[in-house]
C-alpha cells in the first residue's frame, strides 16, 4: 500500500489549486528558499519532505471519510417504502443464482436403509389439516394446460407406470431435516403419458386441502422427481397426502404438496405457491 | 508499508512546528469493505437468530429437544419468511464484499499487514504476557502485533467458512460435495452455527480492543489516517 500516501489523484488535484493560491501568498518573502526546496505541496497529502501539514491531514481525512458515503445507500433498507421491493429483489436475485445452480442430472444424495428415519419420526406437516378427508373411490387427479391429453387420472394409471423407490432427503425451510423412503411414478414419465409439452415453463398442482405449488419444468423433469403415492413401501397414510403427493428432492420441503388433486402445465403462473406467495423463495432449489 | 508514518507540521508563516505523527493505514478499498462487512455481518447475525428460532434445535423433529429459545426482540426479519429474505439478500453482499476484499488484499500486497504468518510466532507470546499478565509492553514496529495478526486472520478464516457452511445448508444438493464435507445438511447447519459464534467472539474481543485502543485508532478505519500511530 506505500504508494498510496503520495499519488495524486483526481479529487486532490482538484483542491490542489485553492492550496496553491495560498502558497502563491506564501511564496514571496521565500523565493530563495522554495528553490532550494521545490516542493509542490499541492496535489500531494505526503510533502517531499516526510512530513504532512496539519491542514492538509484535516482536509484529506475529511475527504477520505466522505468517500464512505457510499455506504449510506444501504440504508435504503430502513426506509419501510423501500425495504419490501429492496428484499423481494434479493430473495430475486437468489431465486435466479439457484435456477443457475440447478443441473438436471445432478441427483440427490441417496441413503442406505439403515440411514432412514424411523416412519414414525417423519414429521407430518401441513398449513391447515392433517387430513381433509379426501375420498379415495372418487379420487382423480385433474389434468390440463399444455397437454394432449388432458382429463382426470385415476390412481391406477399412475401406477402403470414404472416404480421408482427412493431413499431421499427431506429438508424444511424451518431447518429440520428427515431422511424419508420414498416410492411413485416419475413425474417426467407422467409428463410423457399426458402429452404435455415440455417447452412450457412451469407445472402447476392444486391440493385437497387447498394448498397449490409451481414447479419449474426442469425440476419437474428431474429423474428423482416423483407423483408419489408410497412411503416406507406402504401406500400413502392420509396424514403424509394420501392418495399422490409430490416427492422433490432437489427441492425444499413445502414444495413437496400433498393430497393432490390437480395438475397443469402451463407458461404463465398466476400464483407461485402457497407460502412463496406470502414472501418465500419461489424457486427455492436444495 | 503501513510504516510509513509521517510528521505532521504547523505552517506558521516561515516557521514550521512539527506538531504529531500520522500514517495511512486503511486503503479506502479495506475501509469500505469493514464497514459494508460490519453491516452486512449485523443483518446475518439477527436474520439467522430469527431463521433458527423457527427450528432452535440441531436434534430430530421427532421429538423435538430445543437448545435455546432466541428472544425475538434481538432478531431480524419477524417471521421466518421476512428473515430468510434478508438473510438471502445480505448473504450477496457478503459474499461479493468478502471477495473484494480478498482480491484487493493478494493483489495489492496490503495482505501483509493483517496475514499471520510464522514470523509472527516468536512475538506471539511477549504479547500475550503483555495483555494477560501484565508483561512489559513489547516494541510496537507496524500497524498490527502479532496477537492481532492472529486475529484477524482467523476471522477472515471463519468469514469464508461461515460463507462455506452457509452455502452447504442453502444448496445441500447442487453443491452436495460442499454438505457432505462437513457431514451432510444436518452438521452443515450446527457449523454454521457455531461458526456465527465464533465470529461474535471475534467481534465482541475488536469491539473492546477498538474501545481500549481510543478515538485515533477507531477514526483510521473511516479516514485511514491514524495520528500519533505508536509504532
Amino acid at each position: 500500500m506505500e504508494p498510496d500516501i503520495t499519488k495524486p489523484d483526481e479529487a486532490e488535484k482538484a483542491e490542489g489549486k485553492s492550496v496553491e493560491r495560498d502558497g502563491a501568498n506564501r511564496e514571496g518573502p521565500q523565493e530563495g528558499n522554495a528553490a532550494a526546496q521545490p516542493v509542490s505541496p499541492v496535489n500531494r497529502p505526503v510533502r517531499r519532505d516526510g512530513t504532512i501539514s496539519d491542514h492538509r491531514l484535516s482536509s484529506v481525512s475529511r475527504r477520505e471519510l466522505l468517500k464512505l458515503s457510499p455506504l449510506l445507500l444501504l440504508g435504503a433498507f430502513a426506509i419501510p417504502s423501500l425495504q419490501e421491493p429492496l428484499l423481494k429483489k434479493g430473495l430475486g436475485f437468489s431465486d435466479w443464482a439457484s435456477g443457475r445452480l440447478f443441473r438436471r442430472g445432478h441427483l440427490a444424495p441417496t441413503f442406505a436403509d439403515s440411514e432412514v428415519t424411523p416412519f414414525e419420526k417423519f414429521p407430518i406437516n401441513d398449513y391447515d389439516v392433517d387430513d381433509p378427508g379426501v375420498i379415495f373411490e372418487n379420487w382423480t387427479l385433474t389434468v390440463g394446460g399444455a397437454v394432449q391429453r388432458p382429463g382426470d387420472y385415476k390412481l391406477d394409471q399412475i401406477k402403470t407406470l414404472a416404480r421408482f423407490r427412493q431413499n431421499t432427503r427431506h429438508v424444511c425451510v424451518e431447518g429440520w431435516d428427515v431422511i424419508g423412503r420414498f416410492g411413485g411414478a416419475k413425474l417426467s414419465d407422467f409428463l410423457s403419458m399426458i402429452g404435455a409439452d415440455t417447452s412450457a415453463r412451469f407445472v402447476t398442482v392444486a391440493c385437497a386441502d387447498d394448498y397449490y405449488e409451481s414447479l419449474d419444468m426442469a425440476t419437474a423433469l428431474h429423474p428423482q422427481t416423483l407423483l408419489c403415492y408410497e412411503m416406507y413401501d406402504q401406500p400413502l397414510t392420509r396424514k403424509h397426502g394420501a392418495p399422490l403427493r409430490l416427492n422433490i428432492p432437489t427441492k425444499i420441503g413445502y414444495k413437496q404438496a400433498k393430497y393432490l388433486t390437480e395438475l397443469k402445465v402451463t407458461n404463465v403462473l398466476e400464483k407461485v405457491g402457497y407460502w412463496e406467495d406470502q414472501g418465500y423463495s419461489e424457486f427455492y432449489g436444495l | 508499508m503501513s510504516g510509513s508514518v509521517v510528521e505532521i507540521v504547523r505552517i506558521r508563516g516561515e516557521e514550521t512546528e512539527a506538531i504529531g505523527r500520522a500514517a495511512y493505514e486503511h486503503p479506502l478499498v479495506v475501509r469500505l469493505c469493514h464497514w459494508l462487512n460490519a453491516i452486512s455481518l449485523f443483518v446475518l447475525v439477527g436474520s439467522g437468530l430469527q431463521i433458527f428460532r423457527a427450528f432452535p434445535s440441531f436434534g430430530a423433529k421427532i421429538p423435538q429437544k430445543d437448545l435455546l429459545n432466541w428472544p425475538k426482540a434481538f432478531a431480524i426479519g419477524g417471521w421466518l419468511g421476512g428473515a430468510l429474505q434478508w438473510h438471502l439478500t445480505f448473504m450477496w453482499i457478503y459474499i461479493a464484499t468478502g471477495l473484494v476484499y480478498l482480491g484487493y488484499q493478494i493483489f495489492s500486497g496490503n495482505y501483509r499487514q493483517v496475514l499471520f504468518t510464522h514470523r509472527d510466532i516468536p512475538g506471539v507470546w511477549p504479547m500475550v504476557r503483555h495483555y494477560f499478565f501484565f508483561g512489559p509492553k513489547p516494541e510496537v514496529r507496524e500497524a498490527y502485533n502479532p496477537l492481532q495478526k492472529h486475529a484477524y486472520t482467523t476471522a477472515i478464516g471463519l468469514g469464508v467458512l461461515s460463507v462455506l457452511t452457509g452455502l452447504a445448508i442453502w444448496k445441500p444438493v447442487q453443491l452436495s460435495w460442499l454438505a457432505w464435507l462437513m457431514g451432510g445438511f444436518h452438521w452443515a447447519r450446527l457449523w454454521h452455527f457455531l461458526v456465527m459464534w465464533a465470529i461474535l467472539a471475534f467481534v465482541f474481543g475488536h469491539l473492546v480492543m477498538v474501545i481500549l485502543h481510543g478515538w485515533n485508532n477507531f477514526v483510521s478505519m473511516l479516514t485511514g489516517w491514524k495520528k500519533d500511530p505508536e509504532y
